[in-house]
């Protein structure tokens, strides 16, 4: 700084005011438009000399395909069907990988075992460490990482394509009628790779109750760590008296129909929401429909792969290793003639009943708040109360092991539901509490959800009973 | 297009590194552009894996920031969110108004869809409105390519008065064209004349009866034509900004250079 | 002979030169920023799938609007054809 141009006479906050009232008095609602059109004019004239367009066919490109893709006949059905075929790729594509992966770990355990008994290390050691933390872990690698390693890229394709912002474009007057943003669409994408990534996507809405709702409704899109319950039970359940090349078809069919169902919550629950704790008035709104652009396929599916996958499943890794640890914990402590964990599923089972779930299901859901995906493997672990998670080689004993406990296909529809509408992860309510600086708002995005999951599962428990269908 | 001016960048900016210790010597590069121009996907392609991601303080904006070293010079890229223009209309906007600014990065790359050229180049001429030490990076061009659009960048460079770029960051062309041109600008090594808009008489005439008031205040540390066109405008959010610079530079010069002086009222 | 309409009354194929916008504050800004400036040419390329939002090309890119903003963006047809 040069002293000599600061007179330290006056000091320079009151020049700058007199400054700004002087620059007010000038002000005029005019001068932004004539700045405005000054510019482009200016820009107007340099592209005008600077650029020539030679082929006026090529621009249009976009333009058709976006006569098809966000037509009104075409719109949705293309929509529905792309997002069909990624579930199908991801559930057809994961389910080899998953169980090489899932026999590698096995594999490699016996020889960690090998290696524990090589050093006489204690029982209990072992059960914690091997037993707990390290079947805690290989479970969320080997149902995690294939399905993710297929949905991110094939998702980040569509998205670098330049589809996404088309999504927002033909579901707007659905967000609009229920007050919400268009761009709440893009959120919501996101969220079907995880949701706590995506509350830190909301902030590509600028006002701040549609990002609220767009925050508080999220978790209705059920994330990565939510569709191995909801993949395994629909190929269980839903899909299991169809012709064997039919199963992922329809198991594809059923998640389809849950995620459908997610939505219509989402809209259902923005709206009562914008017309009661969120009241307003939809706020501008504009969207850039950018080219469609071919995307670089190994760039892509790299980039997606790095930066979201492994992202994801570190992020799940660190809480599922913990929660590995304290489940195996509390099967193992006994108080009296059971488990700590055959405690909490005693005192949980009345209720659960009524929810046409068990107490283990629910147990499963509170024990899995750190992660969704350790929700099945505890689950497991708690039927089979070996003490520790188990390894599952065969869907079809892992279909026994359901019946065994009196499953049927309302147990299965209703843990859907559970897993689809309860309250989102620790990590998301995290992130929550992060973007909102509210611990209230922070509450609701925990007590919304869950209350609308006691709530559905009641009711889709009692009409099925009541009407003799199971 | 190159004027190799001075051996050392040191004439040109007060703000300038000195060259002198090698290794050691860090420049900072912005990067500004409108949405979906490929801004991301050239930060990608500059800063590979070493970058991070955070808050800008006091914004639930995200700020992306990495790092790539040419000529064993370490450059800081700041990847600013994408905006259509930069007058302050949200937090996005705001943050990259600011950091161009008052942090005044030591290179301004402005990214632009070289197929929709009208509307990008809003944004660079506030851009060269708001710093001297800017590059021009016509990004997608193997999209213009394919869609028959020709530019002449001599030309755009010579009418806006800084260098020009052709890439495609996503096949990673024209990157080391950008990062010579980049280096040239922060060194001083290429001189820049941005071209500054020529507004209607009327609006001129305002500009000039408070521009003056500007420069007493803030001498040529900023930009004071674009301050008495933002002051004209009317943004609130610019004159707190001042104020808060005005604090800051007070509290550390101060204790040299200035009494303490009681808070306002 | 020229007819001014706000763009929601356009049709997809028309074109329009924009002759005011009856808005402002940071609409207003964010739209003139978009290249919805007085005397810019805009064209209707369709409406999405529900009616609502249209997309429009103005400057070489396409912005979609809500009815609620495209009715307070007034321009002339040429000729006063439909």
């Amino acid at each position: 700084m040069e002293p000599s141009l600061n007179p330290l006479i006056r000091p320079k906050h009151n020049q700058l005011d007199t400054l700004a009232s002087k620059a007010r008095s000038l002000a005029d609602p005019d001068n932004r438009d004539n700045m405005v059109s000054s510019i482009y004019k200016t820009s107007r004239a340099i592209v005008g000399d600077v650029v020539q367009y030679t082929d006026r066919q090529q621009r249009q490109h976009s333009e058709r395909l976006d006569r098809i893709l966000t037509s009104k006949i075409w719109g949705y059905p293309i929509m529905l069907a792309m997002l069909a075929t990624v579930f199908w790729l991801t559930i057809a594509g994961a389910n080899v990988p998953s169980s090489m992966l899932a026999e590698t770990f096995a594999w490699l355990e016996g020889y960690i075992t090998l290696a524990f008994q090589a050093v006489h290390a204690p029982d209990w050691l072992h059960g914690l460490l091997v037993l707990g933390l390290y079947r805690g872990i290989s479970w969320v690698v080997s149902v995690m990482l294939p399905p993710m390693a297929i949905f991110f890229p094939v998702f980040a394709l569509l998205e670098n394509f330049g589809y996404l912002p088309r999504v927002a474009f033909n579901m707007d007057r659905l967000f609009k009628r229920s007050g919400g943003h268009g761009k709440q669409s893009l959120t919501m994408a996101m969220g079907f790779g995880c949701n706590a990534a995506a509350i830190m996507s909301t902030r590509i809405i600028e006002s701040p109750r549609e990002r609220m709702l767009a925050i508080l409704t999220n978790n209705f899109v059920p994330c990565n760590g939510r569709w191995p319950t909801l993949i395994v039970l629909s190929s269980l359940f839903m899909a299991a008296g169809v012709a064997s090349g039919l199963q992922t078809f329809v198991t594809a069919a059923v998640v389809l129909g849950i995620v459908l169902f997610g939505i219509v919550v989402t809209l259902t629950v923005s709206w009562v929401l914008s017309k009661t704790a969120l009241r307003g008035v939809p706020t501008h709104y504009t969207l850039e429909l950018p080219p469609y652009r071919r995307p670089k396929f190994w760039n892509t599916v790299i980039r997606a792969t790095l930066d979201k996958s492994l992202f994801v499943l570190k992020r799940a890794v660190i809480i599922a290793a913990p929660a590995g640890v304290i489940t195996w914990i509390l099967a193992n402590l006994f108080v009296g003639d059971m488990s700590i964990l055959e405690h909490i599923v005693a005192f949980l089972d009345p209720f659960a009943r009524a929810l046409g779930l068990d107490g283990y299901i629910l147990m499963a859901f509170i024990l899995g708040l750190p992660a969704n995906e350790i929700v099945l493997p505890i689950l497991l672990m708690g039927y089979l109360s070996t003490g520790a998670m188990t390894e599952v080689e065969d869907m079809a004993a892992l279909k026994q092991i359901f019946l065994d406990h009196g499953w049927t296909w309302l147990t299965a529809l209703n843990m859907m539901l559970f897993s689809l509408l309860h309250y989102p992860c620790g990590t998301t309510l995290f992130n929550i509490y992060k973007e909102t600086k509210s611990p209230k708002w922070t509450f609701l995005a925990f007590a919304i959800p869950t209350g609308i999951a006691i709530g559905v599962t009641f009711t889709v428990a009692q009409v099925v009973r009541g009407l003799g269908w199971v | 297009m190159m004027r190799h001016c001075c051996e050392n960048g040191a004439s040109c900016h007060h703000k300038n590194p000195s060259d002198q210790k090698g290794k050691t010597t860090r420049f900072r590069v912005a990067l500004a552009g409108n949405p979906n121009t490929g801004k991301s996907t050239l930060f990608n392609a500059l800063t590979g894996l070493r970058q991070h991601t955070g808050n800008w303080p006091g914004k639930t904006v995200l700020r992306a920031e990495g790092t790539y070293s040419f000529k064993d010079v370490t450059y800081t890229v700041i990847d600013l969110p994408g905006t259509y223009s930069l007058y302050s209309n949200s937090a996005d906007e705001e943050v990259a108004r600011d950091y161009i600014v008052f942090e005044q990065p030591d290179v301004t790359v402005v990214v632009l869809d070289a197929t929709s050229l009208e509307r990008n180049l809003n944004l660079a001429l506030q851009v060269l409105e708001m710093s001297e030490r800017v590059v021009v990076c016509l990004n997608l061009m193997d999209e213009a390519n394919r869609k028959g659009i020709r530019i002449d960048d001599r030309k755009l460079s010579s009418k806006l008065g800084v260098p020009v770029v052709k890439t495609a960051a996503r096949d990673g062309k024209g990157l080391t064209e950008l990062k010579e041109t980049v280096e040239g600008v922060a060194r001083g090594h290429i001189q820049t004349r941005p071209f500054r808009i020529r507004y209607s008489d009327e609006m001129e005439e305002k500009i000039k009866t408070i521009e003056a008031d500007i420069r007493t205040i803030f001498g040529n540390d900023l930009p004071s034509r674009w301050i008495a066109l933002r002051l004209l405008d009317g943004d609130p959010s610019l004159t707190e900004a001042l104020k808060k610079r005005i604090g800051k530079e007070e509290s550390t010069d101060g204790a040299i250079a200035q009494p303490p002086y009681p808070a306002e009222a | 002979m020229t007819t001014v309409i706000p763009l929601s009354e356009a049709v997809p194929g028309q074109t329009l030169r924009i002759r005011r916008l009856e808005l402002n504050g940071t609409m207003r800004r964010r739209l003139l920023d978009l290249g919805f400036v007085p005397g810019a040419e805009v064209y209707v390329l369709q409406k999405s799938p529900l009616g609502d939002p249209v997309a429009f090309r103005v400057s070489h890119t396409t912005i979609a609007l809500r009815k609620e903003e495209s009715s307070k963006i007034f321009g002339e047809l040429p000729g006063g054809e439909g």
